[in-house]
């Protein structure tokens, strides 16, 4: 990066880690930090989103519907998350695949599965043999974040149905007696309601989200975890910077990065939890100290 | 071979007992339900180990953290900061690295002994390396949960105590002990669910499987690779794992019983499925 980076065994230490630490190689190291916040950036709204579906579905009053969504909830207690990371990604693949399989080649009838073979016709494959690399990479990330949703979704279902179930019945009823329809008490009050309940839940769950980032590396992803143990291992004289085993600095490094996000995570949490805290307070003791008509803004 | 001699052969596989080689193709649902549950074993002894021991572990950071005196607190609190803010994943690497580099260190200080080297070596091997993570990992999260539950105590009875003239001895063996443990308990059964699950984690992390004998979700996995059918393996592992979780819970629901045993009956907090997750 530096000009005087060209023959960095004659730098003296400074200047050598500076040049160092702006190799090429450390630069992908230093993206793989976005891709964890894309994934967080990505995996929380559509964990919530599958959080919402689920928690609305487990509140049905169709029995089928009701019944997906609690097993959809009740499936991530008692099994580890980390099996889910393993098993998600994989089934999913194959289930893609096959619905592919089925569509684009309905003439071969051969069974899918043949031994110990997974077997679809060549234009089922996802993505085409025939892609680039970097689309394998996108696919590979996509199905991680899918993993992600589905997992976390369920832990934001369990959240949020145990929010939903504690906003005061009174309240929906009133609306439902002011006429409102199931769809506009849904929406302008239960919603509405929800969050100040499930608050403490969700930001419990982001934290459980941060924390779950390194499983990237599991996924096949190159993530830090990922670039830690290739950059940290020892570098013999045959590269630019060689340099003793120093893994254990890279993932202090990684173990110090955690503590500042989730420690920045929990102040700003703490944060919103007194505002609304105190938003609440305030609305409940209205009635006890009305203010004078025309002062409220 | 029947299912019996399958039990006899991998029973204890991943133990090291038992046939070597694992099943490489036609692979029965016997063989991945055996070899599964053998893998289990690993999953019970670290957690078996690691809350057991954890627990008097996180008994101390709690009084450390909730004690006036800065010289206890401030490490304490440290402690549970720097376990409970960073992911078990990052920690197991972190130990590892250092693990192994401990005994290169130990060879400059040379001569120490050639029973401390050897002691050190073990380290990186995920019997014990493992071992001390879950163990230092599980005593800062139930520590602060047991800080929690100290905070917790109601004032009154810790003033009764004094009124009746209690020591500081007398006083927390009496009350602040029996109160802190039958408030922390749902909380604490969901750690020890929690941390049974996250053993599932060690054989995934740096520390390596000896000889392929490693724990219930490596020989899941190992299958899902071997027959690319992932419909088979993972469910089984879910079946253990649930299986164990309402174990710990019917355990754990004992000792809450007890804790609980001189409440009037509508006081009594229930275990369930840790509808909540504390983490």
């Amino acid at each position: 990066m530096f000009e005087f980076c060209a023959s960095p065994d004659q730098l003296e230490t400074l200047r050598w880690f500076s040049c160092y630490l702006t190799s090429g190689k450390h630069l992908t190291f230093y993206f793989s930090f976005i891709v964890v916040f894309v994934l967080l950036a990505l995996a929380a709204p559509s964990a919530l989103l599958f959080g919402l579906i689920s928690a609305t579905a487990s509140r049905s009053h169709n029995i089928i519907i009701r019944s997906i969504g609690r097993t959809y909830i009740a499936m991530v207690r008692g099994v580890p998350d980390i099996a889910f990371f393993l098993f998600v990604p994989i089934a999913l693949d194959q289930a893609f695949e096959y619905i592919r399989h089925k569509t684009k080649c309905p003439d071969i009838t051969d069974p899918v599965r043949q031994g110990n073979d997974f077997v679809v016709c060549e234009v089922a494959k996802l993505p085409l043999s025939s892609a680039p690399q970097n689309m394998h990479e996108i696919y590979g990330f996509l199905l991680a974040l899918l993993a992600y949703a589905i997992i976390f979704g369920a832990f934001a279902g369990n959240t949020l149905f145990g929010a939903m179930q504690a906003v005061p019945k009174g309240q929906l009823e009133t609306a439902e007696a002011y006429g409102m329809s199931q769809r506009q008490v849904f929406r302008r009050i239960l919603l509405p309601q929800m969050w100040v309940y499930a608050l403490p839940g969700l930001s419990n769950l982001w934290m459980i989200l941060i924390k779950a980032t390194p499983l990237l590396f599991l996924l096949g992803v190159e993530d830090i975890v990922y670039w830690a143990r290739e950059l940290g291992g020892a570098k013999g004289s045959i590269f630019t910077y060689p340099h003793p085993d120093w893994r254990a600095w890279y993932f202090a490094g990684l173990l110090v990065f955690y503590l500042v996000f989730t420690g920045v995570s929990e102040w700003a949490l703490g944060k919103l939890m007194t505002r609304v805290n105190y938003a609440r307070t305030q609305t409940a003791r209205k009635p006890k100290n009305p203010k004078p008509a025309g002062a409220a803004a | 071979m029947s299912c019996i001699e399958t039990i006899q052969n991998y029973g204890l596989r991943a133990i090291g007992r038992g046939e070597r080689i694992l099943p490489q193709s036609d692979i029965t649902l016997c063989e991945q339900f055996v070899l599964i549950g053998s893998g289990l074993l690993w999953n019970i002894y670290f957690a078996a180990i690691a809350v057991f021991l954890g627990f008097w572990f996180a008994v101390a950071l709690a009084l450390g953290k909730n004690s006036h005196n800065p010289f206890f607190r401030k490490p304490a609190s440290a402690f549970i900061l720097l376990f409970r803010g960073s992911p078990l994943f990052i920690q197991f690497f972190f130990a590892y690295e250092i693990f192994i580099l401990l005994p290169k260190v130990g060879v400059e200080f040379s001569l120490a002994g050639i029973t401390l080297s050897a002691e050190l070596r073990w380290l990186s091997a995920a019997w014990l390396g493992a071992l001390i993570v879950l163990f230092l990992n599980t005593s800062a999260y139930s520590g602060n949960i047991f800080y929690g539950a100290l905070q917790s105590i109601p004032k009154g009875d810790l003033e009764a105590a004094d009124a009746y003239g209690m020591s500081p001895q007398k006083k927390f063996r009496r009350v602040v002990w029996p109160t802190m443990l039958r408030l922390a308990w749902p909380s604490y059964t969901n750690e020890a669910i929690f941390l049974f699950h996250a053993t599932a984690l060690v054989f995934f992390s740096a520390f390596p499987s000896r000889q392929q004998s490693g724990d219930a979700l490596y020989y899941a996995n190992y299958f899902a690779d071997k027959t690319f059918n992932p419909f088979v393996p993972y469910p089984i592992v879910a079946f253990y794992f649930i299986i164990f979780t309402l174990v710990i819970i019917v355990l754990f629901g004992r000792i809450n019983r007890r804790l609980n045993r001189h409440l009037p009956k509508a006081q009594r907090a229930r275990l369930k499925m840790p509808r909540q997750l504390m983490r």
